[in-house]
């Protein structure tokens, strides 16, 4: 990356996590109802991914999608605005926390049945293929959608179709409460499978953003040549609880020490003074991130409600929702 | 050369084959329907007229196979999945249930899902519990989800035709005890309008309500009975979403009795829904009480003769006519 792409990339990840941050805020105030799945502490995996694809390829995300959607363009106010319910909001309200999608960016949605979308982005990369278009898909998925049936369902089609997919496992160590470790039987929950599916794997650090965009632009070119699927498990570690207001005191203090001491933002931070950027422009970016989710707060808040007749659009193509004559 | 016959499995290929030749995002994809030709051989000719770059065989991954689909079909492509037996639906329920008929709603419009599932459907031959309910009443509970299950070869071409070209997500359901029945081969650009029933019989004194393999035994049923002087309409639903309740509730103008006959289980059967709506909308034209023949609250059992105990038959739907029509 060069030092302009790394400090875009800080940049996004400081939007992101400004945003997160006034996610968790308005939940807690009672702004947000329902749940949020933060992705706080994943940003570089969104965005290192995000900048080493093309504009036209294909993403897939979880319940915890924020950073994804932000990362494919989505501005923080259409998410808040989604999140508190609002006409203005990306899905129109209809969707949610959970369902963040920026389809006109490729980035297809976010699924909260896990593991779901794993062969739904094979699917995509299957379609890439038929139509020669030279798109990848590309799924990010938690470390415990590596133990549901879709996940090696998904990697099987992938490798023996050579689809232009790669799977992405965001491994923050646990799936909700529980240690990753004790539910499965592998030390790499990801990585370890991909043998079985006689794919590729790497494991990275999922918090140097520019060991991520390395890594998906290696395996999205190998993908694109008609290589093949790609594995790969990115390290990283969540800020939050599992969702809501969980304080996540499962976690021993040492690990969540060990892990904030290696924040995305400061290793990205670390990088641009190495690359000599300086720190009055790091700042600048800080603050051009604060006053963009400041402003889309407001905004969001100021949004008016989904009108009722909402309700019963889009059930169909026609935008209708009629069942029978 | 003219057809001797024009099978309901030969229907299911052409009318796929009809919208891969007119649409090259038409893509099939299932277990053995390549070289193989399909376990039931509804995919005969497929392979070979368009190769395996349009027909897609796939490993036993049922959830891989609709949840591809799903993924194809938001970007561009208009698959065609195959699950073998509608029974193995269980195994990759959630992308019915949960996914392809959410996605758009859920994103606010921003996604379309056109793809079509078809699957083999129902009793009659003898497979067993496993192989051979018919769960047309699984898809008909969830919100989204267009659901088909003709009962002729050229209704077989003619909504295939639309579910193809259909941009919400159809569950197709070809019924196995009709497979081998023929009909006449529908004109080219054969298309039925989805949510359409057709008046297959016309009579004065019960509406039949059926469905795919219960419009043939409802049709016999009619016949016997006009020998003795009982006339009945038979109603082919041909879809269950949209559901043709018009034309069901026009038909009872004249007959003021109905009978309606499906074969999933009584227990959350379409048919409740349709008698519903007769209730509420269709109360004051009625004469008498709403029959329901359906299949009994039971695993399907292996033996012929324990099997139709339990789903319908001609006897058991004209039993419940002649009921009716003296009541
Ligand atoms: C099929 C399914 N089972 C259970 C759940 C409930 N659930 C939601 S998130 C979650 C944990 C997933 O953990 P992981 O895949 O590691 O993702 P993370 O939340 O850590 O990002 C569970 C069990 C679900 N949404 N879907
Ligand atoms: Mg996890």
């Amino acid at each position: 990356m060069t030092p302009e792409e790394l400090l875009d990339a800080y940049a996004e990840m400081v939007l992101i996590r400004r945003t997160e941050r006034a996610a968790h805020d308005l939940f807690m105030s009672g702004l947000v109802k329902g749940t949020t799945h933060l992705a706080a502490g994943h940003e570089a995996v969104a965005v290192g991914a995000s900048g080493a694809l093309r504009p036209d390829d294909y993403v897939f995300a979880t319940y915890r999608g924020h950073h994804h959607a932000l990362a494919r363009g989505a501005t923080p106010e259409e998410c808040l605005a989604e999140l508190m319910s609002r006409s203005t909001g990306l899905c129109q309200a209809k969707g949610g926390s959970m369902h963040l999608t920026k389809a006109s960016s490729g980035m297809l949605g976010s699924y909260a049945i896990v593991g779901a979308h794993l062969p739904m982005a094979a699917g995509a990369a299957w379609s890439a293929k038929l139509r020669g278009s030279g798109q990848v898909a590309v799924a990010f998925f938690g470390d415990g959608a590596t133990n549901i049936g879709a996940f090696h369902e998904a990697l099987n089609l992938a490798a023996v179709w050579a689809l232009p997919v790669l799977f992405v496992c965001e491994n923050n160590l646990y799936m909700e409460y529980t240690p990753i470790e004790a539910v499965t039987a592998v030390p790499n929950p990801a990585a370890d499978r991909a043998a079985g599916y006689n794919m590729p794997a790497e494991i990275i650090d999922g918090n140097d953003v520019v060991v991520v965009h390395e890594t998906v632009a290696r395996a999205a070119e190998r993908a694109r040549k008609g290589e093949g699927p790609t594995l790969i498990e990115a390290q990283t570690y969540r800020h939050f609880g599992h969702s809501r207001a969980d304080p996540a005191k499962y976690r021993p203090a040492d690990e969540v020490e060990r892990w904030m001491k290696h924040d995305p933002l400061d290793v990205a931070r670390a990088r641009l003074e190495a690359l000599g950027v300086p720190p009055e422009t790091v700042a600048d970016r800080d603050r051009r991130a604060a006053a963009t989710v400041d402003a889309a707060i407001a905004a969001a808040k100021n949004a008016p409600e989904p009108e009722p007749a909402l309700a019963f659009t889009d059930v169909w193509a026609d935008g209708g929702a009629a069942w029978r004559t | 050369m003219a057809d001797v016959k024009f099978t309901y499995r030969d229907a299911v290929a052409e009318g796929i084959a009809r919208e891969m030749r007119r649409d090259p995002s038409v893509v099939c994809l299932g277990e053995d329907i390549g070289a193989a030709e399909g376990v039931f051989k509804t995919t005969v000719g497929l392979f070979k007229e368009f190769g395996p770059g349009r027909v897609w065989d796939t490993p036993i991954s049922e959830q891989a196979i609709v949840g591809a689909a799903m993924g194809a079909a938001m970007t561009g492509m208009r698959p065609v999945a195959e699950i073998m037996f509608s029974d193995f639906l269980a195994c990759c329920w959630d992308y019915l249930a949960n996914e392809i008929p959410k996605a758009r709603y859920m994103t606010g419009g921003q996604v379309t899902v056109p793809l079509v599932v078809r699957t083999a459907n129902g009793g009659g031959l003898g497979f067993g519990a496993q192989h051979s309910q018919a769960v047309e009443n699984w898809a008909f509970t969830v919100p989204g989800l267009k659901i088909v299950a003709p009962s002729t070869p050229a209704d077989v071409v003619g909504l295939m035709a639309a579910a193809i070209r259909s941009d919400d997500p159809v569950v197709f359901f070809e019924h196995k005890a009709l497979l081998a029945g023929s009909g006449p081969r529908p004109p080219d650009d054969h298309v039925i309008e989805l949510g359409r029933a057709a008046v297959v019989r016309e009579g004065t004194d019960v509406t039949v309500v059926a469905l795919a393999s219960t419009v043939p035994l409802s049709l016999k049923a009619a016949e016997q009975l006009a020998g003795e002087g009982i006339s009945v309409e038979v109603v082919d639903l041909r879809c269950l979403i949209p559901l043709d309740m018009r034309t069901v509730l026009r038909s009872l103008e004249h007959t003021s009795r109905l009978v309606v006959v499906e074969e999933n289980p009584y227990q959350g059967g379409w048919g409740g829904t349709v008698v519903s709506v007769v209730a509420d909308e269709g109360f004051e034209m009625l004469d008498a009480p709403i029959k329901r023949v359906a299949g009994a609250n039971v695993p399907l059992p292996f033996a012929d003769s324990l099997e139709a105990e339990v789903i319908p038959t001609v006897d058991k739907i004209t039993e419940a006519i002649r009921r009716l029509s003296v009541y």
